[in-house]
């Protein structure tokens, strides 16, 4: 289980721009380190983080292993109606996991 | 080299040793670069927030053979535990010296919750005092006056005062002496405890103090004490009065 911490404004008037911001916890684990042991730690990261407003895609991204842990990412987006902004992202393993905020245009 | 590590140890030592006036104490944050300053001061960016956040959903979690949670006996944390961080380490009256706040997290979850203690350093209990000392966030170090601590920051001040390791150097010809100058990459800041547990840049994830002592004392070619040794307790206690004042920064972010 991982957390992540969402940040999208309470409310915005329509045509406004936005911030977005979501930072998810994560190792990132690069695969090219040695672990205490000698052998080599797989690799463990966050390979995709799509974000969809209103079930519309809006912003996504792949993710390399150069990126450090705990990666924060922040876009822009223009507000155009009331609704829910979903935030979800895939590792390595395969676990995809959400996340939500909600957001009231005037 | 070897011989360039003596002699800066001797320049070192040759120096006054003198004490911070309160009117220039100063907490580490103040030696970051404005990008890690803007990264710790904005809850949506700075990463320990992960970790109090994480630790909000632990504190209402049961656990043990009690089948309790933090939450069943200390309801709100926001109101029970605001200001616990702010005055720890504390008198322990079990085994009559002084104990950390992970120290009395784990108290509770063995005698309160029946439960196996959490390892120093693992992730959960780093969570758990994450989130008990972000409630304490903004508030002024106010250590213990219990008179029964005072042997204990005695101990502390003089493991603080004390040349350490092959190089020779005390925490105090560091932090007391030469604050503000640069050793390598980074700048030497008082060494004052206002922000664990932390996110460390360079460990991309959250540390305790005693990680961050033990990082300090391997630089100093010493050997560390083993995780939750009562002499990193002792040093704590010490360089909390020593930062009576400051306020609390938990999470704080460090390079
Ligand atoms: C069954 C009830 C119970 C549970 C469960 C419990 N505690 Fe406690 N806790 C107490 C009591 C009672 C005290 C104060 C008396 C004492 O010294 O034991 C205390 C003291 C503390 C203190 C010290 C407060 C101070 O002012 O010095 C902290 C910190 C603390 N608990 C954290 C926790 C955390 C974190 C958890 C969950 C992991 C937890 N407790 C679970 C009953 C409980
Ligand atoms: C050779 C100089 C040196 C010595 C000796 C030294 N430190 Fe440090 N200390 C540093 C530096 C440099 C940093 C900042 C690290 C960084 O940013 O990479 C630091 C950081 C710290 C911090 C973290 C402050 C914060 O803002 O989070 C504390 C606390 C600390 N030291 C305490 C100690 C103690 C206690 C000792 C003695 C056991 C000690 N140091 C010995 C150089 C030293």
């Amino acid at each position: 289980m991982t957390r992540a911490l969402v940040n999208v404004p309470k409310t915005a008037k329509r045509g406004e721009v936005i911030e977005i911001r979501a930072m998810i916890q994560h190792v990132m684990e690069t695969g090219y380190r040695e672990g205490p042991n000698g052998v080599m730690i797989p690799r463990h990261i966050i390979k995709r983080f799509v974000c969809k407003y209103g079930g519309e895609e809006i912003f996504s991204a792949e993710l390399f292993p150069a990126i450090a842990a705990n990666p924060f990412l922040s876009f822009s987006a223009v507000a155009s109606e009331s609704g829910t902004i979903t935030f979800e992202w895939t590792d390595d393993k395969g676990e995809t996991q959400t996340a939500s905020a909600d957001i009231t245009v005037t | 080299m070897l011989r360039f590590v003596l002699l800066a140890a001797v320049a070192f030592s040759s120096m006054a040793r003198a004490e911070i006036p309160s009117k220039d104490k100063r907490s580490g944050f103040d030696f970051m670069s404005p990008q890690t300053q803007a990264m710790q001061s904005d809850e949506t960016s700075n990463p320990g927030m992960l970790w109090v956040l994480d630790g909000e959903r632990m504190w209402s979690e049961s656990q043990g053979k009690a089948e309790k949670s933090c939450a069943s006996c200390h309801e709100d944390a926001a109101k029970t535990m605001r200001g616990v961080a702010a005055r720890y380490p504390a008198f322990d009256e079990q085994t009559k010296r002084p104990i950390d706040l992970a120290g009395r997290i784990n108290r509770c979850r063995e005698t309160r919750q029946d439960a196996p203690p959490l390892a120093r350093e693992s992730n959960e209990l780093l969570t758990l005092s994450a989130y008990v000392a972000y409630q304490s966030h903004g508030m002024p170090i106010t250590p213990a006056a219990d008179r029964r601590l005072d042997k204990y920051r005695e101990n502390g001040r003089a493991w603080f005062e004390r040349r350490l390791g092959q190089l020779q150097l005390s925490c105090a010809s560091c932090h007391d002496d030469r604050w503000g100058a640069r050793l390598g990459g980074s700048v030497i800041p008082q060494g004052h405890p206002t922000g664990y547990p932390l996110y460390r840049l360079e460990w991309q994830a959250v540390g305790s103090l005693q990680r961050r002592l033990r990082g300090c004392l391997v630089g100093v070619r010493a050997e560390p004490f083993e995780y939750g040794a009562s002499e990193y307790v002792d040093i704590e206690l010490f360089l909390m009065s020593r930062a009576a004042g400051l306020k609390m920064e938990t999470p704080a972010v460090r390079p």
